[in-house]
């Protein structure tokens, strides 16, 4: 898990050579409670860091995923389309919400790892 | 809360408060030009009987449609309203006040808005309609703001032959928000060139049908045009009648419909309040702005309605929201979807068919008068007319004879090339053969 870098809004970024997987966090899944409307970026769309990339709905709110890292969003999840419930299934894998080419990955520098982010939660609580 | 007027002890008390000793002091930052000397120049109190008495010589003065041959058209359409919808609109089970946030105590207004959906999105021939705008043209500017949410582009570009009330609208909920306004020329001859106005930077284009001067055109080359560049197109219906007759917007390529929905059980009412009709596609769904009534079941699993896919509205988004105008126009929305339901599909059909025969004949009548020449080709109820004197003064001399003859183009377009003579002349239903002999008559008279 060591390439998993987590942002203070709650996304995670997993890096795979050059090519990132955004997604949001088991804590902000269970946040946000029943997700009921995944609107990923579309391909192509270029973002920097911090940008709204897509939205989240659920039952309870309607959220703003934001960039972690600037870049080219490469593809949106499209199984979210049918099935949004899996960003609570499984917000760390299956319910990915984009994938996107870094322009600059000395950005992820500025995430935290994952004991970082666990004691960024701890601190919320 | 008791609402009494202050005394002149309880003015005195508060000057003192502040510390000033007159009223007029509070005012002293007004320019002493601009500070009126003495009192107001109006007529002492009157009692009810003579203030009505007074208010009816005032009313005296109109020429109504409702008492003069009319053939008044340009975006405000008069049609015959049966008594039954006044009727049925007055009944307890639609008395809700204001937005049914609350389902379980209004489910006669959500189900009637969801049946004012369905009307809206099978006249259009679109896949999904909300509860109603403010109007027709402010439909139309939240048409174009839409079409920037989802296409993440700025520049519109608009017909020439949109009605002048609705670009001015679209002109002004844009003025601050950095869109780039591409606006043919209004033109009445010839072919508009909005395909090659697009660009692959057009958000969408906005076009009319029928349009302001009444022609009725396919716009499926359009919408392929708009397509092809990824913009969406944007379809304008002013005359919600003429659905009944012509293809609709959603069967040529239409992304956004947006219309007025007065013709429908909603009187001309010196212009408003009227209704805009929103519609477009299921995948945009969630970039629609305003109400949307959704049908649903109860724990029990019985059919019931609420206010559905709220995440896109102020109350919960707030700045983000699809729209900050989240009123619908749910009594005139009403009187659309009964007057529509009274009608029915054939009745639709057969009222349309009316209003367009009435309008053949009619042109074909001014058409024969010298100095009048009908200039559109393909239209529904409404043509525009070139006649050989300016059709401002036109219209006065003929309503001095008792005959409302149409709306003067250059009324609406002033200072737009060649609109001093265009005049735009409405059939219905309503008008009879004497109606439209009135209007001959004085056209001929007029024109020689």
């Amino acid at each position: 898990m060591s390439n998993l870098r987590f942002s203070k809004d709650h996304e995670w970024i997993r890096l795979d050579g050059a090519t990132g997987t955004v997604g949001i966090t088991d804590y902000a899944q269970n946040a946000l409670g029943d997700v009921v409307f995944v609107e990923p970026p579309e391909a192509g769309r270029e973002l920097n860091r911090g940008d709204e990339a897509g939205v989240i709905e659920s039952v309870k709110a309607a959220s703003e995923v934001y960039a972690p890292v600037g870049g080219t969003v490469i593809a949106g999840n499209e199984a979210l389309a049918e099935n949004p419930a899996l960003v609570n299934a499984d917000p760390l894998g299956e319910g990915w919400i984009f994938t996107i080419t870094l322009s600059d990955p000395g950005e992820l520098d500025g995430l935290m790892d994952e004991a970082a982010y666990q004691s960024y939660v701890e601190g919320l609580a | 809360m008791r609402y009494l007027p202050l005394d002149a002890q309880d003015r005195r008390a508060m000057l003192e408060a502040i510390g000033v000793a007159s009223v007029d002091e509070l005012f002293c930052d007004v320019p002493r030009e601009a500070i009126l000397d003495g009192p107001v120049d109006l007529p002492g109190h009157q009692g009810e009987q003579e203030v009505l008495r007074h208010l009816r010589d005032l009313a005296g003065r109109n020429l109504p449609t409702s008492a003069a041959p009319s053939f008044l058209g340009a975006g405000a359409y008069r049609h015959f309203i049966p008594a039954s919808v006044e009727y049925l609109l007055s009944r307890g089970e639609f008395l809700t006040a204001y937005t049914p946030y609350q389902p379980e105590i209004s489910q006669g207004t959500l189900q009637a808005l969801f049946e004012f959906q369905t009307q809206t999105a099978m006249l259009t021939g679109m896949e999904v309609a909300n509860a109603s705008l403010y109007d027709g043209s402010t439909a139309a500017a939240e048409a174009v703001l839409m079409a920037r949410r989802i296409t993440r582009r700025k520049k519109i570009v608009l017909s020439g032959r949109l009605h002048p009330h609705y670009a001015q609208t679209i002109a002004t909920m844009t003025r601050y928000t950095g869109e780039n306004i591409l606006a043919a020329p209004a033109s009445i001859e010839g072919a508009e060139d909005l395909a090659g106005m697009i660009d692959d930077e057009t958000a969408c284009v906005v076009v009319q049908n029928p349009d302001f001067f009444g022609a009725v055109g396919d716009l499926s080359a359009l919408a392929a045009a708009a397509h092809d560049q990824g913009a969406l197109l944007i379809v304008v219906v002013t005359e919600a009648l003429s659905l009944g007759a012509i293809r609709p917007p959603g069967d040529m390529g239409a992304d956004i419909v947006a219309g007025e929905g007065q013709s429908f059980g909603n009187p001309l009412s010196y212009g408003g309040p009227y209704l805009g009709l929103f519609a477009t596609r299921q995948r945009y769904v969630r970039q629609m702005p305003g109400r949307l009534v959704g049908q649903t079941v109860d724990a029990d699993g019985r059919r019931g309605y609420v206010l559905t896919l709220s995440t896109r509205e102020q109350h919960i988004r707030r700045e983000k929201a699809t729209s900050n105008i989240c009123t619908n126009s749910g009594l005139c929305a009403l009187a659309f979807c009964i007057h529509l339901t009274l009608l029915g599909e054939a009745g639709l059909r057969r009222l349309a068919t009316l209003n367009h025969e009435a309008a053949i004949t009619l042109a074909a009548a001014i058409d024969r008068l010298a100095g009048a020449e009908v200039v559109t080709k393909a239209f529904f109820n409404e043509f525009a007319v070139r006649l050989s004197r300016p059709a401002g003064a036109v219209v006065e001399a003929l309503a001095a004879r008792g005959v409302l003859a149409g709306v003067p183009a250059a009324r609406l377009l002033p200072g737009a090339g060649q609109m001093e003579t265009i005049l735009l002349v409405a059939a219905n239903e309503t008008q009879t053969s004497e109606d439209r002999a009135a209007l001959l008559a004085g056209l001929e008279e007029v024109l020689s």
